[in-house]
C-alpha cells in the first residue's frame, strides 16, 4: 500500500537500525527517549519497536494520550453530565472504558440506561442535535491540537444553523505546556524527544524551542516504523554532537509554520486555561476553554454543575508513568489489579495508553 | 461483583465475553460436553457421533455489502459445525422480528438463507417465529441451531494440538468487520469491501480428506484471527508464533484499517478458519485449500511450540515481535 508499505520497509530498517547501533556506541552512555504521543507509544508497541534498539537506547512514554491525561475529576463530571436525564452525551470511543471514581465508567451509565453514543467525529453530533431536538447533546471534548479545530468547526457550523442544543464539554488540551512542566521537572532524566507528528502539523516547530533551549534533543516524528528509527536516529546524532535543535523527521506532513488556518479556527473558538492533567496536576494555561462570545455552546456555563474535587485514584501509578518516571512494570497494579478487562487507571484504558500497549505488546 | 450490569462489551467476543461464560454460565450448566466450549458440542448416540450448535445473529445494519443477516445465520452455524470435523443435516431457525419490518426485507433475508442452505447441503427442519412490539427488538434477529453428523476418526480440539504443529490460514482476514465499519453510515466511508459470508463445509470436507492428522480447526468470527489464536494459545497451553507478513489481508480492508486505526487481526470473519496440523502434512492440506474457491489465498502463517504458559507471539513486518491477546473494548458492536 503506498504510503504505508515503504514506510515499513524491512531492509530501510535493517540499515536505520545499523546506524542507530553506531551511534549508540559511540554515545556509550544509557540515553532515555520520551516519546511524547499516544499514537508513537501505540506503533511502538505494534511493530516491536523497542526490543529491536541497543541496550543503551531506552524508550519511555510521555504524557500525549488525551484519554490517559484526562483527569479523574473531568471523568466524574463527564458520569454526571451522562447522568442527566434530557441529556444525549457524545464521546468519542476511548473514554467509555475510563474509570472515575469508584470504578465507575461511560460505558456502565449507558449500561444503567444513560444515553451515552460513540461518535468518530465531533461532526456527527449535528445530525443527533438535529434529530433530537428536544435533547441536550453534549460532546465530550477529548484531544491535543489536533482534534481540537475540528470541535471548533463544529461550534461555527452550529452557531450558523442556529443549532442550540449542543454544548461541548472541553477537556481539550495542548501540548507545550505539558512539555515545559516536564522539564520543569528535576526527578525527569531524559535526553531528547519525539516530538509529536500530527499535533505539530498543526503548531509546528517553534512551539518546542523550550526542549532545545533546556539542553534536549528534539525531533518532530512520523508514526511509521521508519519514521521512529529515523527520529531515535537524528536524537541521537543532535544528543553525539551535542547540538541541540527541533529537528523535522516528518516532512511530508509537517511544515516549520504548521496549520495556520486551522490554528487561526482553533484561536477563535478557544482560548487557553488552566487545566488538570492526570499525573501532572494543574498545568497554567494548558487547556482549552470556550471563548465567552461561544458561551451558549460552553457546556461548563450552559449546566449548573456540581463541585467536584476528585484527586488521583489511590496505588495507580499512571501519574508518574505519564511523567516518565515509572514503567508500568514498576506500578503495583500493573497486571495484577489492573487489566484491560478491568483497567484501574487511563494508561491502561486507553489503546494508545503506555500500560494498554506495554500489556498487550511486551 | 466486577460489574452488576451487562455491558455491550460483554458480547463483544473479548476478555469480558470469556469472563461471563466462565464465571456466569459454565458453573450452572457443568457438563463435559460444554467444558470443553468448543463451537460444536460432540455427541455420541449408540455408535454414531453428533455435532450440536446454536448461534444468535444481531447483525447491524441487516443488510451489508456482500450479504445480510441470513446469510450469516446460515454460514455461521454451518461452520461451527464443519470445524468440529462434522457434516451439517440439518438445522433449525427461530427469528424475533420487531412491528414494522418490511416483509419484502424478510423474503429477501428468506431467499437468501435457502440459497445458503442449498449451497452448505443443509436443510432447515423447524423454526419459530416472534413478533416483538417496535422497540423491543432492532429489525430482525435470528438464532439457528444445526446438527450434523461427525465421520472423521480423528478427535478436532484444541486439546488435540501439538507442539510442531503448522497454522494453516484459508484466506485474507477482515473483510467481514471491514465490510460492517463501512456500512455503518456514521462513517461516512465508502468502500468496495465485501463481507466474506461462506459456508466452509465442502472446504473443510475436501482438507478432511487430504489429511488424516489435522488435529483442530476453527472459524474465526467475532474477535478475528487474533483472539481466536489467543483463546486458543490459553486452552491449550502453548506458545503460538505467527508471522505477520505471511497473513493475508486485502488492500481495501488494511486501508479502512489504517484510516480508523483497527488491527486486522480483531476484525471479525465470516468465511475464514485456522487448521492445525503436522508439519508432515501442511502441504496436503495447503494444497487441498488453494484448489477450493473458498480457499484460493490460503497460507501457512505459523505455528506452535511448547511452552509453560499460552500466548501468542507475532513477528511484526520489520522483524520485531509482540504479543497478540484477547481483545478489550467494543471494537465494533453487533458484528454478527
Amino acid at each position: 500500500m503506498k504510503f504505508i508499505d515503504e514506510y515499513r520497509d524491512p531492509e530501510i530498517v535493517v540499515g536505520l537500525l545499523k546506524q542507530i547501533t553506531s551511534a549508540s556506541v559511540r554515545i556509550a552512555r544509557p540515553v532515555t527517549i520520551m516519546e511524547i504521543c499516544g499514537s508513537h507509544t501505540y506503533a511502538i508497541g505494534r511493530f516491536g519497536i523497542r526490543k529491536l534498539l541497543p541496550d543503551n537506547i531506552h524508550l519511555i512514554s510521555g504524557p500525549g494520550c488525551p484519554v490517559c491525561v484526562t483527569s479523574a475529576r473531568d471523568v466524574d463530571l463527564a458520569l454526571y453530565l451522562a447522568s442527566l436525564p434530557n441529556v444525549i452525551f457524545a464521546t468519542f470511543g476511548d473514554m467509555l472504558r475510563v474509570p472515575g471514581t469508584g470504578g465507575n465508567s461511560l460505558q456502565k451509565k449507558r449500561a444503567e440506561g444513560c444515553d451515552v453514543r460513540v461518535v468518530s467525529s465531533a461532526d456527527e453530533c449535528i445530525g443527533v442535535a438535529l434529530s433530537h431536538p428536544q435533547k441536550e447533546i453534549v460532546m465530550m471534548g477529548v484531544g491535543f491540537e489536533t482534534t481540537a479545530p475540528t470541535i471548533a468547526a463544529v461550534i461555527n457550523s452550529c452557531r450558523k444553523k442556529d443549532i442550540r442544543n449542543f454544548s461541548v464539554f472541553s477537556v481539550h488540551k495542548i501540548v507545550p505546556p505539558a512539555i515545559s512542566a516536564l522539564l520543569a521537572d528535576p526527578l525527569l532524566n531524559i535526553d531528547g524527544f519525539l516530538c509529536p507528528g500530527h499535533v505539530s502539523t498543526m503548531i509546528g516547530a517553534a512551539a518546542y524551542q523550550m526542549i532545545p533551549d533546556a539542553r534536549r534533543a528534539a525531533v518532530i516524528t512520523g508514526f511509521e516504523p521508519v519514521d521512529i528509527l529515523e527520529g531515535v536516529l537524528m536524537l541521537l546524532q543532535q544528543i553525539e554532537n551535542k547540538n541541540m535543535s527541533v529537528a523535522i523527521q516528518y516532512s511530508r506532513g509537517v511544515r516549520p509554520e504548521g496549520n495556520t488556518r486551522a490554528m487561526t479556527l482553533l484561536q477563535s473558538v478557544f482560548e487557553t486555561a488552566d487545566a488538570q492533567w492526570r499525573g501532572l496536576g494543574t498545568i497554567p494555561e494548558s487547556g482549552l476553554a470556550l471563548r465567552d462570545e461561544f458561551a451558549a455552546y460552553d457546556t461548563l456555563k450552559k449546566f449548573s454543575l456540581p463541585d467536584i474535587h476528585t484527586g488521583d485514584i489511590p496505588g495507580c501509578g499512571c501519574g508518574d508513568i505519564l511523567r516518565g518516571i515509572k514503567l508500568p512494570h514498576d506500578c503495583p497494579l500493573f497486571r495484577k489489579v489492573c487489566t484491560p478487562a478491568n483497567p484501574v487507571g487511563p494508561c491502561m484504558v486507553s489503546s494508545e495508553g503506555t500500560c494498554s500497549t506495554y500489556y498487550k505488546y511486551d | 461483583m466486577k460489574y452488576d450490569k451487562i455491558l455491550l462489551e460483554h458480547g463483544g467476543g473479548g476478555l469480558l465475553s470469556n469472563e461471563l461464560i466462565t464465571e456466569h454460565f459454565l458453573p450452572r450448566f457443568q457438563n463435559p460436553y460444554l467444558e470443553r466450549l468448543e463451537d460444536s458440542a460432540v455427541l455420541s448416540i449408540g455408535n454414531q457421533k453428533f455435532c450440536f450448535t446454536t448461534d444468535s445473529y444481531v447483525v447491524s445494519p441487516v443488510f451489508f455489502p456482500g450479504g445480510n443477516i441470513g446469510s450469516l445465520a446460515i454460514c455461521g452455524t454451518v461452520n461451527d459445525l464443519a470445524v468440529c470435523g462434522g457434516k451439517p443435516l440439518y438445522m433449525s431457525c427461530g427469528f424475533i422480528v420487531e412491528e414494522g419490518f418490511p416483509i419484502e426485507s424478510l423474503d429477501t433475508i428468506l431467499n437468501t438463507m435457502a440459497e445458503k442452505a442449498l449451497e452448505a447441503n443443509v436443510q432447515i427442519v423447524t423454526g419459530d417465529t416472534k413478533v416483538v412490539a417496535r422497540g423491543a427488538a432492532d429489525g430482525i434477529f435470528i438464532n439457528t441451531s444445526g446438527i450434523g453428523v461427525v465421520e472423521y476418526p480423528g478427535v478436532l480440539s484444541v486439546k488435540s494440538i501439538q507442539p510442531g504443529d503448522v497454522i494453516i490460514l484459508n484466506g485474507a482476514v477482515g473483510d467481514h468487520g471491514a465490510a460492517i465499519i463501512g456500512a455503518r453510515e456514521n462513517l461516512s466511508l465508502s468502500s468496495d469491501i465485501l463481507s466474506d459470508t461462506a459456508p466452509l463445509n465442502d472446504l473443510i470436507a475436501d482438507i478432511l480428506k487430504a489429511s488424516p492428522n489435522v488435529h483442530c480447526m476453527r472459524d474465526a468470527t467475532r474477535g478475528g484471527l487474533g483472539a481466536i489464536l489467543a483463546e486458543i494459545a490459553k486452552s491449550a497451553q502453548v506458545r503460538i508464533d505467527i508471522v505477520e507478513k505471511s497473513i493475508p489481508v486485502k488492500e481495501n480492508v488494511r486501508g479502512i484499517c489504517e484510516i480508523l486505526g483497527f488491527d486486522p487481526l480483531f476484525l471479525a470473519n465470516e468465511g475464514k478458519m485456522i487448521a492445525f496440523c503436522p508439519e508432515a502434512d501442511a502441504k496436503a492440506v495447503l494444497t487441498a485449500m488453494q484448489s477450493h474457491k473458498y480457499g484460493r489465498n490460503a497460507a501457512i502463517i505459523g505455528s506452535v511450540c511448547k511452552a509453560e504458559q499460552g500466548r501468542v507471539v507475532l513477528k511484526t513486518v520489520i522483524g520485531g515481535e509482540r504479543i497478540v491477546d484477547l481483545p478489550t473494548g467494543e471494537l465494533v458492536p453487533r458484528i454478527c
